[in-house]
C-alpha cells in the first residue's frame, strides 16, 4: 500500500473534526447547565464574577467620592450600605455618612504627612451632572452580578436625576427580569412612574406589587427591611390620600408607623385622617406578618 | 560621562529594536480605545472610566518595560560573554552600572512620553480640555519612581541567579510597596511588640513608591501637587537610586564574571 503523506493525514483529521463538530454541536448545548442567554463574562468567570461585581460597585462609590475613599485598612469606616449614594444633604443617612468618611485622622508620622500631598484628602461628592461618571462601573457590576439589586436602584436613581428616564426604566426592567422578587427595584420603578412620568395609576400598581413582594419575603425573614417598607407604604399612602381613599391611607400609615423612627408624627397624621369622612371602604392591603 | 552615555545609548537602541514596547503600547491603545468606544446609557460625556483604565495600563506597561529591560541587562552581557570585550576597553565597572541604569531609565522616559502623549490625545478628544501641566507632573513623578525601580532591579540582577527570578521578585516587591506601603504603619500599630517595631522599621526603610502614583489627581480633575513637594519627592527618590546603585557597584566590583 502506498504510504500516506502527512498532509493527507492532516486533511483527513481536519475533515473528521469538522464532521464530528457538526454532529456534536447540537448535543453539546444540552450537556452544559448554562443556558443560551449566558453572556461571555459568565462563561469566562463563572461565579467568581460576583467578586469583580462587588469591586466595580465599590469603584462606583469611589468615583462618587471623587477618589476619597477608605482603604481596606480603614474597614471600620467603609460605608456599610448604599443609602449615602442616593441620600440628599441634611438627611440622617448623609449626616451619618459624613461622620463615617472622616477616616483619615491626623498623620501618624512624617511619611504619612508628606504622602498626603499626593493623594485626595477632601470628602466631596460628585455634582453638576458629573454623577454620570459612576454609571459605567454600575453597568459593569450589573453585567457581572445581575442579582445585585442595589446596582439597579442606584443607577436608576442617578439616571432619573440626569433626566435619562427611558434609560433608567430600561435598566430597572432589566434588573426586575433578573430579580423578579425584588421589592427595591419595584419601589424605584414606581418612583420613576410617579415622579418622572407623572403616571400615578401605574405607580400605584407597581408599589402595590412591591408591598406584596415585601410581605412575602418578610414572612421568611427574621430581620425584615423596615426602611424600604416605610418608603413603599409611605408612597402608596400619599397616592391613596390624593385619591381620597382615607381608610386605605390609614391602613398604610399604620404600616409605616411600624417601620418609621418617628411614629408619633405618623400617628398624628392618622388621627387627622380619622377625623375626615371615610370615602370608600379599604381594599385589602398586605401587611407585615 | 561620555562612556556612560554611550553605554546608555546601546540600551535605548535595544528598547526600540525589541518588540516589548510595541506590544505593550498596542495593547494599551487597543484596550483604551475599545473601552472608550463603549456607550454607557447613551452618554458620550462619561470619561473618567477611560482615564482610569488608560492610566492603569500605562502604569502596568511602564513597570513591565522598566523591570523587564533592566533585569536582563547584565545577565545578558555575561551570558553572551560581551561583558569581557566591554570591560577590556577603558570602561570601569562603575561606568557599566551607571550606563546600564541611565539607559534603562531614559528608555522608560521615552516609553512614558509616547504613552502619555497617547493618553493626552485620547483624553483631550473626549474631555475637550488639556491639563498639560498635570500630565507632565504625573509623568515626571512616575519617571522618578521608575528610576528607583530600575536601580533596584539592577542591584537584583547582580544578586539573583537568573533574570526571571529577579523580575518576579522585583514585581512582587514593587507591587507590594505600591499597594501596601502607605498602610504599613497602620498594620504595625496593630501588632504586638517586637513585631510592631520590625514592621514600623520596614515602613521607614522601604522607598515609598506610592507617593509617585498621582493617577487619582488626574482622574478626578484635582489640582497640581505643590512644586516644592514634587522637588522633595524627587530628592527622596534620587537618594534611594543612589543607595541601590552604590549597592550594585559594591556587588559588581568583586563579582567573578566567568561563572
Amino acid at each position: 500500500m502506498k504510504k500516506l503523506g502527512p498532509y493527507l493525514i492532516l486533511l483527513v483529521l481536519l475533515a473528521a473534526c469538522f464532521s464530528l463538530a457538526t454532529l456534536l454541536q447540537e448535543r453539546a448545548a444540552g450537556w452544559s447547565k448554562r443556558g443560551q442567554s449566558d453572556n461571555i463574562l459568565k462563561v469566562l468567570l463563572g461565579d467568581g464574577r460576583r467578586l469583580f461585581a462587588n469591586h466595580f460597585f465599590v469603584q462606583a462609590d469611589v468615583s462618587f467620592h471623587g477618589g476619597y475613599y477608605p482603604s481596606l485598612f480603614d474597614q471600620a469606616n467603609r460605608p456599610k450600605d448604599t443609602s449615602h449614594l442616593t441620600a440628599k444633604e441634611g438627611e440622617p443617612a448623609a449626616e451619618e455618612h459624613e461622620k463615617q468618611m472622616n477616616f483619615l485622622g491626623p498623620p501618624r508620622d512624617w511619611i504619612e504627612r508628606f504622602g498626603r500631598h499626593f493623594i485626595i484628602t477632601a470628602h466631596t461628592h460628585l455634582e453638576g451632572n458629573k454623577e454620570r461618571e459612576i454609571l459605567p462601573w454600575l453597568k459593569l457590576s450589573a453585567e457581572l452580578d445581575p442579582q445585585k439589586v442595589e446596582t439597579y436602584t442606584v443607577a436608576a436613581f442617578w439616571l432619573r436625576n440626569m433626566g435619562k428616564v427611558k434609560e433608567a426604566e430600561r435598566f430597572l426592567r432589566e434588573g426586575f427580569l433578573n430579580n423578579p422578587d425584588s421589592y427595591e427595584i419595584l419601589l424605584e420603578l414606581g418612583r420613576l412612574y410617579y415622579e418622572n412620568n407623572h403616571d400615578p395609576a401605574r405607580a400605584r400598581k407597581i408599589w402595590d406589587l412591591a408591598l406584596r413582594r415585601w410581605s412575602e419575603q418578610a414572612a421568611a425573614n427574621k430581620d425584615p427591611d423596615l426602611l424600604t417598607l416605610d418608603q413603599i407604604a409611605g408612597n402608596l399612602a400619599r397616592l391613596e390620600e390624593a385619591e381620597g381613599n382615607f381608610a386605605r391611607t390609614i391602613q398604610l400609615l399604620e404600616l409605616c408607623k411600624k417601620a418609621s423612627p418617628h411614629p408619633e408624627a405618623l400617628q398624628k397624621q392618622i388621627d387627622e385622617l380619622k377625623q375626615r369622612p371615610a370615602a370608600r371602604p379599604p381594599a385589602a392591603a398586605p401587611g407585615p406578618r | 560621562m561620555n562612556t556612560v552615555l554611550a553605554l546608555s545609548g546601546v540600551v535605548i537602541k535595544e528598547l526600540y529594536r525589541r518588540k516589548d514596547f510595541y506590544v505593550l503600547f498596542v495593547l494599551t491603545a487597543v484596550i483604551t480605545l475599545v473601552m472608550g468606544s463603549v456607550s454607557f446609557f447613551h452618554d458620550a460625556k462619561i470619561v473618567r472610566y477611560v482615564k482610569e483604565i488608560a492610566l492603569l495600563l500605562i502604569w502596568v506597561s511602564a513597570l513591565v518595560i522598566a523591570i523587564g529591560t533592566t533585569a536582563r541587562q547584565i545577565p545578558a552581557e555575561r551570558e553572551n560573554r560581551t561583558i569581557f570585550p566591554l570591560l577590556a576597553k577603558p570602561v570601569t565597572r562603575g561606568q557599566v552600572i551607571l550606563g546600564k541604569f541611565a539607559g534603562c531609565w531614559l528608555a522608560c522616559g521615552l516609553a512614558l512620553i509616547v504613552l502619555y502623549l497617547f493618553f493626552g490625545v485620547v483624553n483631550g478628544s473626549r474631555e475637550h480640555h488639556w491639563p498639560v501641566l498635570n500630565y507632565c507632573q504625573a509623568m515626571w513623578l512616575q519617571w522618578v519612581m521608575l528610576g528607583v525601580v530600575v536601580a533596584f532591579v539592577l542591584l537584583g540582577s547582580l544578586i539573583f541567579a537568573s533574570p526571571s527570578s529577579n523580575a518576579t521578585i522585583s514585581f512582587i516587591v514593587v507591587l507590594g510597596i505600591l499597594l501596601l506601603g502607605r498602610y504599613l504603619n497602620q498594620v504595625a500599630l496593630q501588632q504586638p511588640e517586637p513585631l510592631r517595631t520590625v514592621v514600623y522599621g520596614l515602613y521607614f526603610l522601604i522607598p515609598h513608591l506610592e507617593w509617585y502614583d498621582v493617577r487619582d489627581l488626574i482622574i478626578y480633575d484635582q489640582g497640581l501637587v505643590g512644586w516644592l513637594d514634587c522637588g522633595l519627592a524627587t530628592l527622596y527618590a534620587a537618594l534611594y537610586m543612589a543607595v541601590f546603585l552604590l549597592g550594585a557597584w559594591l556587588v559588581f566590583r568583586r563579582k567573578a564574571l566567568n561563572q
